[in-house]
């Protein structure tokens, strides 16, 4: 990637961040921690060129669609959605609240460019896989992703999605797995060991590709690998640090679902601030 | 006596008719093409048609996706493990996604038989109905059974519909006027003593009963309520206002059910004496279908019986 692109995904991708410290900080909850493992991610998705997508006619039919199964993250994601254009910037201070098209979970019915809801963990996985069979049923060629956390990955219903998808040979899916290992009740491996979750997404039949999630060159390369590969779904390992961009929140399962405090939100939004000045 | 045919038939039947009209139609199982009788609309569409293993939380979110992009996804399983063990997946990737799914359940209530409590699921239609936005249908017979599959898919949105596993009366093809209307009761017998209301395989009974209690001098209004959400509530109490006394029947726990949605709609619009038959919120058991039936009180002999003591209570 040229070095004018990189600094503008990562300009995105950090104020992705921002939007996420400061909606969760308004709603005084929310979930930040796995929201910033993905903006790097989501900055790609949305700002690097991979996803077909228009602001203007969020649900054109032949638009590329992303399923947030890992639902918690909706900060990230409304974060990514407003800066892309499908609601006003403004909209993420009312996160949360009563009468809000940004609920706490995704809902695709009340914020433009969600394709699905979700939140239960473990669902979103599924409707995208049928989301792509359908493209394949109908001859289309629009790609589906869908960002799967490494807690989420516990749930049994990933696995039957894991079988199906690879049974049907579901080549327009990739999966992203945010794997920033840690969930609510600590790390993953103390909780319910996952690993070696890219051998087992292997054994299930997916082409497995690995990034570090907040590299962009490696980011980019990954979602290209995945792109080619054909015969079969991609998942693409996402190497992340929970809470990313924020030192306090960085690798601290109690960052999982809470916002900041006051002094917490102003030295949260600092180091972000700065992050600008210094990249 | 008109012939009898299971209602699961008429959901293979009338999927694959609907496939010749309606090419968004894909069809969905969970390993139970055969026993659920979507294996008709395989052999006549496989390209439209999903076999998932088993792995019913997982096809209920495929049917979810597919029909947010444009299909009518019609997920087909046993009550049980539709309605029971994919019942978060319904609520969560199709009723609160309001998406266009039809949920397809057959092998409903303990006339599945001998496989015994397990597979008998008596609590489908109280779990579906709490369900906001979900519609919910309990078809009588075969000819009831394929219009209900006919105005599910033509509605938009989420729909549950019960199917049985044993032969019952095709009643409705006798009746030179019948019609079909989502969330419409039909009065199959008018009386003036005490409302019989029934759904699915208690209809046939209830007709049953209602000869039973005539040579008893008793005028039995026979009610079928197919759709119990939307529940015709103004049907319902009106009948009740006439004859003072309902008797509710059905296939199911008394608990949640059609009882319970009755007693809801008549308790708030129109207190009324009533009584439930139905499994009396106990577990089922291996046998024959009839002898269950017979066993836990799902007969025109007990409908009878208990719409004697509802007559006795309302003349107390």
């Amino acid at each position: 990637m040229d070095i004018k692109k990189k600094q503008e995904l990562s300009e995105i991708a950090r104020r992705i961040r921002i939007g996420v410290v400061e909606s969760t900080n308004a709603a005084g909850c929310g979930h930040p921690g796995g929201s910033l493992s993905i903006a790097d991610v989501l900055a790609w998705l949305y700002f690097g060129g991979e996803m077909n997508v228009d602001p203007k006619d969020p649900r054109k039919e032949d638009r590329d669609r992303l399923v947030l199964s890992k639902g918690h993250a909706a900060p990230g994601l409304y974060s990514a959605l407003a800066l892309r254009g499908f609601f006003p910037k403004e909209d993420l201070y009312t996160l949360r609240k009563l009468g809000s098209h940004l609920q706490g979970h995704p809902n695709m019915h009340k914020t433009p460019g969600i394709d699905m809801s979700t939140g239960s963990l473990g669902q979103g996985i599924s409707a995208a896989c049928g989301m792509a069979e359908a493209a394949k049923l109908d001859g289309k060629d629009y790609r589906v992703y869908a960002i799967l956390g490494d807690g989420e990955s516990q749930e049994g219903q990933v696995w039957e999605a894991a079988m199906f998808a690879a049974h049907y040979k579901l080549d327009n899916l990739c999966a992203i797995l945010d794997l920033n290992g840690l969930q609510i009740d600590g790390k993953v491996s103390d909780v319910m060991n996952l690993e070696p979750v890219d051998k087992k997404f292997a054994a299930f039949g997916w082409h497995v590709f690995t990034c570090d999630a907040h590299d962009l060159d490696s980011v980019e390369k990954a979602f290209a690998d995945a792109r080619a590969a054909k015969g079969a779904p991609s998942v693409i390992i996402s190497r992340s640090v929970k809470g990313k961009g924020v030192s306090f929140m960085e690798n601290n399962a109690g960052w999982h679902g809470k916002a900041t405090k006051p002094e917490e939100f102003e030295k949260a939004m600092a180091e972000l601030n700065a992050e600008v000045h210094n990249g | 006596m008109a012939d009898k045919k299971a209602t699961r038939e008429a959901l293979g039947d009338e999927l694959t008719a609907l496939g010749a009209v309606r090419e968004d139609l894909v069809v969905l199982t969970a390993d139970l093409a055969d026993a659920t009788r979507v294996e008709y609309f395989r052999h006549k569409y496989p390209e439209r048609f999903i076999e998932c293993g088993i792995a019913e939380g997982n096809m209920i979110g495929v049917a979810a996706g597919l029909a947010a992009s444009g299909k009518v996804a019609v997920a087909s399983s046993f009550a049980m493990f539709a309605a029971g063990r994919a019942f978060e997946q319904i609520r969560n990737s199709v009723g609160y996604t309001e998406l266009n799914v039809k949920i397809t359940a057959t092998h409903a209530g303990v006339s599945v038989g001998e496989d015994g409590a397990s597979h008998q699921c008596n609590e489908d239609i109280a779990l579906m109905r709490t369900i906001p936005g979900m519609t919910v249908i309990n078809p009588a017979d075969y000819t009831e059974a394929r219009a209900a599959l006919r105005a599910a898919v033509e509605m938009q949105g989420p729909c549950y519909l019960r199917f049985g596993r044993s032969a019952v009366p095709d009643m409705s093809a006798e009746d030179a006027n019948y019609s079909f209307e989502i969330g419409k009761g039909r009065v199959l017998s008018e009386g003036k003593d005490v409302t019989v209301i029934a759904s699915g395989i208690t209809v046939g009974m209830a007709l049953e009963a209602k000869e039973l209690l005539k040579a008893d001098g008793i005028d039995a209004e026979i009610i079928n309520i197919h759709t119990i959400k939307p529940l015709d509530k103004e049907l319902v109490c009106a009948s009740a206002r006439k004859t003072g006394c309902v008797v509710t029947a059905e296939e199911h726990n008394v608990i949640g059910g059609l009882g319970s949605a009755v007693a809801e709609a008549l308790s708030e619009g129109c207190p009324t004496v009533m009584r439930r038959v139905g499994v009396q919120d106990v577990w089922g058991a291996s046998g024959s279908a009839g002898e269950l039936l017979d066993h836990y009180g799902i007969s025109a002999s007990n409908i009878a019986a208990v719409a004697k003591e509802a007559l006795a209570a309302k003349k107390g």
